[in-house]
């Protein structure tokens, strides 16, 4: 199910702007990889340009390559519809759909790849799927209340739930703990280390404790100045990042001498 | 608790200021802030509010004065005295015709322009290119400032003849079903050209308050829809039609609203008679209730303008019911609003 993701020579664009350049980076399967960088460094921006997320912006685009088991998500033949079908990605907040109820959030994805799915199939699935997210025991009995009445943690691992209903290569995650508070964040990075056996998970962080607690490998994200594009500074294990990294702007970084 | 000197907590914070918790339903008084300017602006506002109440009451205490000669008056006297209202033995037995026609033609209008109102909204709003689509939101406002008048001549000289052709085709191969039975009108003044005239008078406004709805749908539920893999319609469909359902009821509203109290377009196009009959195709079936009282009041006697103040009560009443059912039908689904 996991699949490795090869960037080569990739520059986003936001019209004219060039936001990030020149990025070279392979993603491993079943890992967890951390971008972490100052605000406005471009990580958030260069996550969405892995399942095409970025071109929904007018204007946006890109140059170069990101393969995913030697495929060009960027191919000329490539639906960005499909790609989001394998990609599945969670925000930074948490955002069920307000008028669904919680079961049917879980089966949304599911619903939209146009399959019918029979009531058992799909009782299934949302049990599967909020089991897997650690919310099962906490909403089992009220699987058709609206998702909006949940708590923030709650609902953050209703999104995680229905991204992976559809079973995705690759789990993308835009600072998923940002808007949560200490306990949700500890529920969500468990789930993280738990989801790892099975996905290929990126996630962006500005919260380094949280990098080096579960991801694998680090990416450390940088721009020389505001304007200027943001670049992919280096990667490595995560151990090595926080302990000895090989470039100094990395470690002015995470020792907090700057951003 | 007291409010003198209460002991620290466990952490050393001492409890905030014992607030009387305020009674549930009543806003807490705040008196400090509410000096000068916020006085002035909150009594504006509640004055503003107020005035909304006292112009419907008037309006509803208007009505219900001038109709009570016609409305008391016995009714073998008032047909008698009133000489249009035909072979009606009684208000009831001539407002009920003209109820039954207002509804029709307005729902007739509201069935044609939501669905289109509804696609020029959305191709303005998620589809077009920014530039083509302000261009066209001002082409479809400029329809809201044509006046009735030029939309009945238009009808009836222009529209009337154009769409004989296409009703006698509808009488023809569909006239089994009951609104497009019976004999085409050779003049196409009938209330199927009314609907779609009213339907070209009420497209503006559906149009333009469902687009500002899709406008706000969240950027958050529409990209949670798209990175699930949704193509643009199936994103509009998870997430900015559920969003935008209680917006559109209310555009719908307002554009019923206005078919419903339509006078003039109708007045000119409209060849009138007074039928429960659902023959949209037929000369001489049906009339609104507006329509009707433009038609009568300049030859009416003080009766007969107080049986038409009655018909417009009638109408008064009917908008008031449509608006408060459509409030039902937005409140029904309230927990999964949003609004939470």
């Amino acid at each position: 199910m996991a699949q490795r993701i090869d960037v080569k020579d990739l520059n986003i664009f936001y019209g004219e702007f060039k936001a990030v350049a020149d990025v070279e980076m392979s993603v491993e399967p079943r890992s967890v990889t951390a971008f972490i960088g100052p605000s406005g460094c471009g990580k958030s921006t260069f996550l969405r340009t892995l399942n095409r997320m970025h071109e929904v912006i007018p204007g946006a685009h890109v140059q170069g390559s990101v393969a995913m088991d030697g495929v060009d998500l960027y191919g000329s033949d490539i639906d960005p519809v499909a790609v989001r079908r394998q990609v599945g990605m969670v925000f930074q907040r948490p955002n069920p759909f307000p008028t669904m109820s919680i079961a049917e959030n879980v089966l949304a994805g599911i619903k939209l790849n146009n399959k019918r799915i029979s009531k058992s199939d799909a009782d299934d699935v949302v049990e599967q799927s909020l089991r897997h997210a650690n919310l099962w025991n906490e909403v089992k009995d009220r699987l058709n209340r609206p998702g909006s009445g949940l708590s923030g943690g709650q609902q953050q691992r209703l999104c995680i739930a229905r991204a992976i209903a559809v079973k995705p290569q690759v789990l993308l995650m835009d600072e998923p703990c940002s808007a949560l508070d200490p306990i949700s964040t500890l529920a969500i990075e468990d789930l993280i280390a738990e989801l790892k056996s099975d996905y290929t998970i990126v996630i962006v962080t500005h919260n380094m404790q949280q990098a080096a607690r579960v991801s694998d490998r680090t990416a450390f994200f940088n721009l020389a100045a505001t304007g200027e594009p943001g670049r992919l500074v280096e990667i490595d294990e995560t151990s090595t990042i926080f302990s000895s990294p090989r470039v100094q702007a990395t470690e002015d970084y995470i020792s907090g001498r700057f951003g | 608790m007291t409010s003198t000197q209460s002991p620290p907590t466990q952490d050393g914070v001492r409890p905030t200021k014992d607030v009387e918790s305020p009674r549930p339903g009543r806003r807490p008084r705040t008196r400090v802030a509410d000096k000068g300017a916020s006085r002035l602006f909150r009594w504006t506002a509640t004055g503003a509010g107020a005035l909304i109440l006292v112009l419907l009451v008037a309006v509803a205490a208007f009505l219900v004065l001038r109709a009570l000669p016609a409305l008391t008056t016995p009714a073998a006297e008032l047909t008698e005295e009133v000489s249009w209202m035909g072979e009606a033995t009684s208000l009831l037995d001539f407002v009920g015709p003209l109820i039954f026609g207002t509804i029709l033609a307005a729902a007739l209008a509201l069935v044609i322009a939501t669905p289109i109102a509804l696609g020029i909204a959305l191709f303005t709003s998620h589809y077009a290119p920014r530039r083509l689509a302000s261009g066209l939101g001002y082409l479809v406002d400029l329809l809201a400032a044509i006046p009735s008048v030029v939309y009945g001549l238009w009808g009836g000289l222009v529209l009337a003849p154009m769409v004989k052709p296409i009703w006698a085709w509808l009488n023809e191969y569909l006239g089994f079903i009951p609104f497009f039975a019976g004999t085409v009108s050779p003049t196409a003044r009938v209330l199927m050209t009314v609907g779609l005239v009213l339907a070209v008078m009420i497209l503006p406004i559906i149009t333009a308050v469902s687009r500002e709805v899709f406008l706000q749908t969240p950027r958050l539920h529409e990209e949670a829809a798209l990175a699930l893999g949704a193509t643009r319609w199936e994103m509009i469909r998870v997430a900015v039609l559920p969003f935008a359902r209680s917006g559109i009821v209310s555009a719908a509203m307002l554009g019923l609203g206005r078919a419903l109290g339509e006078t003039m377009a109708v007045l000119m196009i409209l060849s009138p008679g007074f039928l429960y009959s659902f023959k949209l195709l037929e000369a001489g079936q049906q009339q609104t209730i507006a329509a009707n009282i433009a038609a009568q009041f300049p030859e009416a006697n003080p009766l007969g303008v107080s049986a038409l103040i009655a018909t417009g009560l009638a109408l008064f009443v009917i908008t008031l019911v449509v608006n408060m059912a459509a409030r039902a039908i937005v409140a029904r689904r309230k927990d999964f609003s949003g609004a939470n």
